[in-house]
């Protein structure tokens, strides 16, 4: 086995690199590998590890889990509770690390070399009292989607604001529907009651000068006028310039109605764009991407931060192949490997001026301008609470959007029941 | 084997039987003990600690402090805390409480329709009858989702439907808007488990005896009064028991409201609300005091009715 390895990392230079930076483990290991089905990861996952399992010896198999994040959250505190061997590494969310930090291996001292390497703010969104707990493989942040055809069509301009972008929506969904599409609608997004209309919401809100919910200090802050009027304008596109499904649309859901053509802008991750681009769509070449409008008076943007990582289980029997893989997972080559198949964000500072992805994925350097707006979710100053502060956030949201209750109204409520959840601290 | 013998000697044929029924019944119980028993009673436990999902088995006993604490602030206002004040938690049991009338008295009316025209003597009988049971043989996530599909509003195929015969005028969102949720879950429970109510009612009318009909036949009586007056009143003790059934699965329903409408305040059932607390809350004590609850409230369900009722769940006829 060893003599196969040695000339396997022969003929290859870069594993024989790998291998010297990694040492070879003694026996191959069998790694057990857990991450959510989204787009066209599961195909592409052994092409991803092949180099990493050619040069160590070691093999991994992935367990493909759904893609609704809150199912796989719940799946992975189950097992993590049980104390599982089966699974030796979870990919996990951005906004996961302080709810499950217990169970993951500190990788501070593995990765000493790597972290460097990495967006800060993203490696800092991993570490829970000095812990590193999962390393950034990429990360995400939403984009406004728009129809080049149709705006030059009706003579209407990249929206900058959220209120040209209701106008230019408008415009653009009366004169299709006039052309025969009935089917056509101005702005489509995520506004179902889950995690993905926290993001929407903390968007809107946070792109109105309103805040984030809760702050960094763990103040609430979220009943506030700009983030009542944030609400108040989304409100006003459900059921003009947005289907009054989009109360039940999650991502796929969304980028459906856009990918056969139905839509004038999408808020969507960035994930959409390659598939967007993609033979079976009725869009392919005809769109692109810019940054989330601003609201009311307030000079910025917003886009939530999202984005994956990976961590190790302290339950593994395995740790040391598992360590490994992690590194390499979160490294430059496996990176721009994503970067380039499924146009996911490199968390690298480097890869963004990297040739080769510029030309493959020409949308990735665009993205650092819209990287560099993201807004984190109030994971880190809620800690354990996180899921149940998003889940009433949502649901103030939701019930807003479909009529129960006026912004005002839902907010105040809101704030109460969040500071009471909060007591003296969170 | 002498010494076995003589100890069976000293035995009635009755206590060997009895003794024999119980070495028989004992894995049983073990089983039901194992899978039934035990994990009720740790959740009763659970419920009155501070247990969380991160560390099992490092709760500490607080009383009734996840069903109701009262606490004097020191301004003299008096707080109340817990599953029994949780608005949220009242929602759920008023919804649970909606969803399993509502769909459980349809499935019955329909039910024992079906079960009747099932009943006539017509070719091909049996290839209804088998016809008829799909939606029941189909696992709930799967007809869930594929409900999904079909309800969603943009490329749903019921949407499509409706608006080509007229009968709405624009798509409606059957499984996002609060009015209509309810109304979306309702229908495709009552599609998957009508076959279920008709098969037990079939059951109970090949009971009804042939000759009692031909005697209202014979003196005439319309047919609507022999199904009120005959049919009805000799099947009522298979129909009581078939209800109970349905009844006990509505009040617990799960995964249908969780595939179709995961977070929707309108249709969030008790079941779906503690494993919301147990699993994504991390408030795992708190999802078992309402587990218990839910326990709680079946078990008088059950009783009430079968008192009430009049059940024969001993299935021996005598009253």
């Amino acid at each position: 086995m060893t003599f196969e390895i040695t000339t396997r990392a022969i003929r290859s230079g870069a594993a024989f690199a790998m291998m010297a930076v990694l040492g070879a483990p003694a026996v191959a290991d069998d790694l057990f590998y857990v991450s959510g089905a989204v787009g066209a990861a599961v195909e592409n996952f052994p092409a991803l590890v092949k180099p990493w399992e050619d040069a160590t010896g070691n093999t991994v198999t992935m367990v493909p889990m759904p893609a609704s994040t809150s199912d796989q959250f719940g799946q992975y505190r189950l097992w993590l509770a049980a104390g599982t061997q089966d699974i030796d590494l979870f990919q996990t969310d951005v906004i996961w690390a302080p709810q499950l930090a217990d169970h993951f291996v500190d990788l501070t001292e593995a990765a000493k070399d790597l972290v460097p390497q990495h967006f800060p703010s993203i490696i800092e969104s991993q570490t829970v009292n000095g812990k590193l707990v999962a390393l950034p493989i990429f990360t995400d942040a939403p984009a406004l989607f728009y129809r080049k055809d149709l705006l030059e069509k009706y003579g209407v301009a990249v929206p900058k604001t959220w209120a040209e972008l209701t106008v230019s929506a408008q415009t653009v969904q009366d004169g299709e529907r006039a052309a025969g599409k009935g089917d056509f609608w101005g702005f489509v997004w995520q506004g179902n009651a889950y995690e993905g209309l926290t993001c929407n919401a903390l968007e809107w809100v946070k792109s109105f000068g309103g805040g984030q919910i809760v702050e960094p200090d763990g103040s609430i802050s979220i009943n506030n006028p700009k983030a009542i009027a944030a609400l108040e304008q989304a409100k006003a596109w459900v059921g003009t310039v947005s289907p009054d499904g989009v109360l039940a649309y999650q991502e796929e859901e969304a980028r459906g109605v856009w990918q056969t053509g139905n839509a004038a802008f999408m808020r969507n991750w960035p994930y959409a764009y390659g598939l967007g681009n993609g033979d079976d769509s009725a869009v392919k070449g005809l769109f692109g991407v810019t940054t989330l409008p601003t609201g009311g008076d307030n000079p910025t943007s917003a886009a939530t931060l999202g984005g994956w990582n990976v961590a190790v289980s302290k339950y593994s029997t395995k740790q040391e192949a598992a360590i490994s893989l992690a590194l390499y997972l979160a490294g430059p080559e496996a990176q721009k490997h994503r970067a380039l198949t499924e146009s996911n964000l490199p968390t690298i500072v480097a890869l963004y001026d990297d040739a080769e992805i510029a030309a493959g994925q020409p949308i990735i350097p665009q993205w650092k301008d819209v990287f560099l707006q993201a807004v984190p979710r109030p994971s880190a100053p809620t800690l354990g609470k996180y899921n149940e502060v998003s889940s009433k956030f949502w649901s103030a949201v939701h019930a807003t959007l479909s009529g129960n209750g006026t912004a005002a109204e839902n907010l105040e409520l809101l704030e109460i029941e969040l500071s009471e959840m909060k007591g003296d601290a969170w | 084997m002498a010494n076995s013998k003589a100890a069976v000697v000293g035995l009635t044929l009755l206590q060997q039987r009895q003794r024999a029924a119980f070495w028989f019944l004992a894995p049983m119980l073990v089983a039901l003990f194992c899978v039934a028993a035990w994990p009720l009673l740790r959740t009763v436990w659970f419920s009155f600690t501070d247990t969380s999902l991160n560390n099992l088995y490092g709760g500490k006993w607080i009383g009734f402090d996840n069903y109701l604490s009262v606490r004097t602030l020191e301004s003299g206002r008096v707080i109340y805390r817990g599953t029994l004040v949780d608005p949220a938690w009242w929602n759920a049991v008023w919804n649970t409480v909606r969803f399993s009338v509502v769909s459980v008295t349809i499935e019955t009316v329909l039910g024992l329709i079906v079960a009747l025209v099932l009943n006539a003597e017509f070719k091909g009988r049996g290839l209804v009858r088998a016809a008829v049971l799909i939606p029941w043989a189909i696992p709930t996530i799967v007809s869930a989702k594929m409900w999904a599909w079909m309800l969603n509003d943009q490329y749903g195929i019921i949407n499509d439907i409706l608006l080509r015969i007229g009968a709405i005028d624009k798509k409606i969102a059957w499984t996002a808007s609060t009015d209509t949720a309810m109304y979306a879950v309702l229908m495709v429970d009552v599609w998957k488990t009508t076959p279920f109510m008709a098969l037990l009612c079939l059951a109970g009318l090949q009971m009804v005896p042939r000759d009692v009909y031909e005697a209202a036949k014979i003196d005439g009586v319309h047919p609507v009064k022999v199904f009120f007056k005959v049919t009805l009143p000799l099947i009522k003790p298979a129909l009581m028991v078939a209800v109970i059934f349905r009844m006990l699965d509505a009040l617990r329903v799960f995964d249908l409201i969780y595939v179709l409408t995961p977070n929707s305040a309108a249709t969030k059932t008790m079941s779906v609300i503690s494993r919301e607390n147990l699993i994504d809350f991390d408030k795992f004590a708190y999802g078992s005091a309402q587990s218990t609850l839910l326990f709680a409230i079946l078990a008088i369900f059950v009783s009430l009715y079968i008192w009430l009722g009049r059940v024969d769940l001993s299935g021996e006829g005598g009253k």
